[in-house]
């Protein structure tokens, strides 16, 4: 009887996905406990972290994906209003307002905007799926525009072209016609110079910096030229857990955080990278085919636009570490220290789940 | 795209969306091979470079400096020591911001106004990455107060520092000298010796005397230690360690006792006394008054003490043992002497009717004795007893000046002696080719005439004259003159003495050096110069007083000390070796502008040779607060 209710609860859950996920996040408390000066507290709150996401998961994963879809608009003007606020009355930190403050949560509105974005963006090109024209596309442009604009504002640009991104996998999924797309990139490139003179000093600093680190080795640099050499002095087999010198010795910055994997890399070399890349690759391979087999089109649109943000996340963050993009304030997904994104992302997956499990249900 | 395509056709919707999917599929594929490239790259390709980069970012060398050798009179008293103290020190390029830094340390531990002009002088002279000291000597209870905050300033380090410290003070302060922070001409020199790694670390180098002299083996090898380090630079342990070893100690022939003991005797006045031992040109006793405290430069003087020093009229820091440039006056005649026998000017038998005056030939002037009226029938014997100038002014003059300057340069003046300490000035022995070169003018016999009783052009250092009269004293063997006498290996502790070095070796006639021998020891006797200082002395003394004229005293006028300018009244100069017959000791002492060197200077040289020869040690003085060297 416990037996079958277990299994009932559990019913809605993804066996290879969670599988997956579980053992990402279990390579991330044993790399976390190593970066944190071996401190099991961290580990702990992590662990804590990781229980209350993984619920809130299972949660989501039993919400019919057109309950979900239902929530779409009030969560999307949410994380706008919750954006706008931010530029009013956000506190300051590191130089930009990027968190609200609610007596006793910190809320950063960007992450709900990971969610409510692909969310709302599913909801509208279902909601005109009968015929998707040029239009449609233009305020779905729109749509995504207003809360990356906000957000860019802040100013994390990182964060803002991430939530670009997941707002524009969507669009793209949805068939936007490859002209429109040719001609967006053109304009992009065309509008560099400008963009670039609206950047502030501290960003152009940093794309100055990863094409040539040493200009500034104590400064911008610094996190680009030790993650670089922790990644590198790792090898092919690595230094051994609990070995890596480099961050031990206080080198890495934010190693239990953005960092984390160049811990990850200078402990277990090539072959862990690999297997890491790997099991990022494997879960979002998995997303593709819920993607694909999902039976309505904003399941489809919601289930891909998740998956495609998830890789790039991992990328973006392994490709930041090992020196080949600037840095960005992006966590490593799974693995790096922090209960916001573990939440935002076991959240994501929470979504995935619920399209696999319910596409029987389906009418089609 | 006709209108009916854009009605809902699942089956092509689903195929369109799948085809963009594998896009994206093929783009996440390109995305990683991308990355997995740059992880091959930088982990195997650049793996050898990144992994030096990692060892070096982990390991730092940091150099153990050696203790720096002792100095060590000639009964092991301690001259300049080490000694060991906790500086809070910082690392301008690692602080943001330095003044705030600074004040916030200011509230943990006292910084006085005199630190921080110090820090910011030190500042000036180093490099940003260079560690300077804004407090020194810090108590336990700072250091326990500092330790507990050290952590909220980094670039800021309390250090254990050698320092060096000079007991005695100004005691010898001129042989000794004095260590100083290393300056960017130092480290040029270090560098153009190929000793730059051998300093790294090393906060001090000598800067004059002995501890610049000898600088090499007081140093010593500075050892190594292989410390993992933290990014904050902070040691997280060692990994492997090559000990430093230590300077050398150095042994003086100085006697602590003795240096007191001639300073006491100076009293106020200024001047110079050096004694050497004249079978090895090892030096007994350097004096140079007034001295300083060599304990102010230790950690770099501080302007006010610094124009104190330097302004004073007194020139405290001149080494007027070895740089004080003074006529010889009389002191010259024996060596005159020597030159009229030896060159056959005049034989021992030779006489002259001494007026009270010379005239040259044809002219008017007179050049006049100390001695109103003379010393009547003189000869050369009796010429140095009595110090008769009109002797030698005949003498000079029969010699001729080229003569003159020939012979009495084989004593060494006008040419450095070669002591163990550098800044030695030459003196000037006057000769035609000389003047022409210096002034283009022609020589005058009458400038030849004063020389002969040690005036005119002629400079000598006392260091010269201790050297010219040991070589009297020696049968003509002169030897290179040195402050270190032994020098103690800072690894093994053996012992080495320093070997004499014979630096001249002349064979005078032993009639002649008998003959000026006992004109020297009547010199200091009953119808001598200088009896009253010499009375009772047991032993005997050969000696020849002098009291050089620092003006021209006119035609028919009269000296009066009371009357003239007090820096400008006679040096009192005497040399002397004793005992006359078995010479130990050889001195030469210049009291500045405090009358005849038979009243002046000739105690001093007394108190000196009885001290050594004797044992005797006179009553003490009044009793003085001996300055403490730490304020």
């Amino acid at each position: 009887m416990v037996k079958r209710m277990l299994l009932r609860l559990a019913r809605p859950l993804d066996g290879f996905l969670l599988t997956l996920l579980v053992a990402v996040m279990v390579i991330g408390l044993f790399v976390l406990y190593s970066a944190s000066e071996q401190d099991p507290a961290k580990v702990l709150a992590q662990a804590v972290n990781i229980g209350i996401a993984l619920t809130a998961m299972w949660a989501v994963a039993n919400v019919r994906p057109e309950h979900l879809l239902r929530i779409a608009v009030p969560l999307y003007i949410l994380g706008v209003v919750l954006l706008i606020a931010v530029a009013g009355v956000g506190q300051v930190s590191h130089g930009a307002r990027r968190w609200l403050h609610f007596g006793f949560v910190r809320l950063q509105p960007s992450e709900l905007m990971k969610i409510a974005l692909p969310l709302v963006l599913a909801w509208y090109f279902e909601r005109h799926s009968a015929r998707l024209k040029l239009r449609h596309f233009v305020l779905a442009l729109v749509l995504l525009l207003i809360p990356v604009g906000l957000i860019a504002k802040e100013p994390d640009l990182g964060t803002a072209l991430l939530i670009f991104a997941s707002g524009f996998y969507v669009v793209f999924l949805a068939g936007i016609s490859s002209r429109i797309l040719l001609g967006a990139l053109a304009a992009t490139v065309a509008a560099m110079p400008l963009l670039w003179s609206h950047l502030h000093t501290y960003q152009r600093q940093r794309i100055l910096t990863l094409i040539n680190p040493s200009l500034d080795p104590l400064g911008t640099g610094y996190h680009t030229i030790q993650s670089t050499i922790a990644v590198g002095s790792g090898g092919i087999f690595g230094k051994g857990w609990l070995h890596a010198s480099q961050s031990h010795l206080g080198f890495l910055p934010e190693s239990t955080t953005d960092f984390i994997f160049a811990v990850f890399a200078e402990e277990f070399g090539l072959i862990g990278n690999i297997v890491l890349l790997a099991l990022f690759l494997l879960i979002t391979a998995r997303g593709l085919v819920i993607a694909a087999d999902a039976r309505s089109l904003a399941t489809r649109l919601l289930a891909g636009g998740i998956t495609l943000t998830f890789f790039t996340y991992a990328f973006v963050n392994m490709g930041m570490v090992s020196g080949i993009l600037p840095v960005v304030g992006v966590p490593l997904p799974l693995v790096s220290y922090g209960g916001t994104a573990m939440l935002t992302i076991l959240l994501g997956f929470g979504i995935l789940m619920s399209i696999e499990t319910h596409k029987k249900l389906v009418k089609g | 795209m006709s209108p009916r395509s854009e009605l809902k056709d699942p089956q092509r919707e689903i195929a369109r969306f799948r085809g963009r999917l594998a896009f994206g599929a093929g783009f996440i594929l390109l995305l990683s091979l991308l990355l997995a490239g740059r992880f091959f790259y930088v982990q195997i390709t650049e793996h050898a470079h990144y992994s030096t980069m990692a060892e070096n970012n982990r390991i730092t060398i940091v150099p153990i400096v050696p203790n720096r050798g002792l100095i060590l009179d000639r009964n092991g008293v301690v001259l300049a020591r080490n000694y060991s103290a906790y500086t809070l020190e910082i690392t301008p390029a690692k602080v943001h911001n330095l003044s705030a830094t600074i004040a916030a340390l200011g509230r943990i531990v006292e910084i006085s106004p005199r630190d921080r002009a110090l820090f910011d002088k030190l500042r000036d002279e180093s490099h940003a990455f260079q560690s300077i000291p804004i407090r020194t000597h810090l108590n336990e209870v700072e250091v326990a107060r500092l330790a507990v905050n050290l952590y909220r300033f980094p670039g800021v380090q309390i250090k254990a520092r050698m320092f060096r410290d000079y007991p005695l003070g100004d005691l010898a302060v001129h042989a000794v000298g004095y260590v100083g922070r290393i300056n960017d001409s130092d480290l040029k020199r270090i560098a153009a010796q190929g000793e730059t790694s051998n300093y790294q670390g090393t906060q001090y180098i000598g800067k004059t005397g002995i501890e610049q002299s000898y600088e090499t083996q007081l140093h010593g090898q500075t050892g190594y230690e292989e410390v993992e380090t933290n990014a904050l630079g902070r040691p997280v342990r060692t990994l492997s360690r090559t000990p430093p070893v230590s300077g050398d100690n150095l042994y003086l022939g100085l006697d602590a006792r003795m240096q007191e003991i001639a300073d006491q005797a100076f009293g106020n006045n200024r001047g110079a006394l050096v004694a050497i031992d004249p079978h090895t040109g090892g030096i007994l006793a350097f004096v140079s008054r007034p001295g300083y405290n060599p304990n102010l430069f230790v950690d770099g003087i501080d302007t006010a003490d610094w124009n104190a020093l330097n302004d004073s009229p007194d020139h405290p820091l001149e080494d007027r043992v070895i740089q004080g440039l003074f006529p010889p006056g009389s002191t010259f005649k024996p060596f005159m002497a020597m030159a009229g026998l030896e060159l056959h000017v005049i034989t021992p038998q030779f006489q002259i009717h001494d007026p009270g005056y010379f005239q040259l030939p044809g002219q008017s002037h007179r050049y006049r004795d100390w001695k109103k009226g003379g010393h009547g029938i003189v000869d050369v014997h009796k010429a140095i007893i009595v110090s008769c100038d009109t002797f030698f002014y005949t003498l000079a003059h029969m010699m001729g000046i080229q003569n003159i300057h020939d012979f009495v340069s084989k004593f060494g003046f006008g040419s450095r002696t070669g002591i163990d300490i550098e800044g030695e000035l030459p003196g000037l022995l006057a000769s035609p080719a000389w003047k022409w070169k210096r002034f283009h003018q022609p020589w005058y016999p009458g400038e030849t005439v004063i020389t002969g009783i040690g005036q005119g052009y002629t400079l000598v250092t006392p260091m010269q004259l201790a050297y010219a009269v040991a070589m009297l004293a020696d049968n003509g063997t002169a030897y290179r003159p040195h402050l270190v006498q032994a020098i103690q290996n800072g690894k093994t502790d053996r012992i080495r003495a320093v070997v004499p070095i014979v630096t001249r070796d002349e064979h005078f006639d032993p009639a002649f050096e008998a003959l000026i021998r006992d004109a020297m020891i009547h010199v200091n006797l009953p119808g001598g110069t200088a009896p009253i200082a010499w009375h009772g002395c047991p032993y005997p003394v050969a000696g020849k007083t002098g009291t050089a004229q620092l003006i021209d005293i006119g035609q028919g006028q009269n000296y009066n000390a009371a009357k003239l300018n007090a820096r400008l009244r006679d040096n009192g100069v005497y040399i002397a070796y004793a005992p006359a017959d078995d010479p130990k000791i050889a001195a030469a002492a210049v009291v500045q502008n405090a009358g005849e060197g038979g009243d002046v200077a000739a105690p001093i040289v007394r108190k000196i040779f009885d001290y050594y020869l004797l044992g005797k040690v006179p009553p003490p003085p009044p009793a003085t607060v001996k300055e403490s060297p730490h304020g």
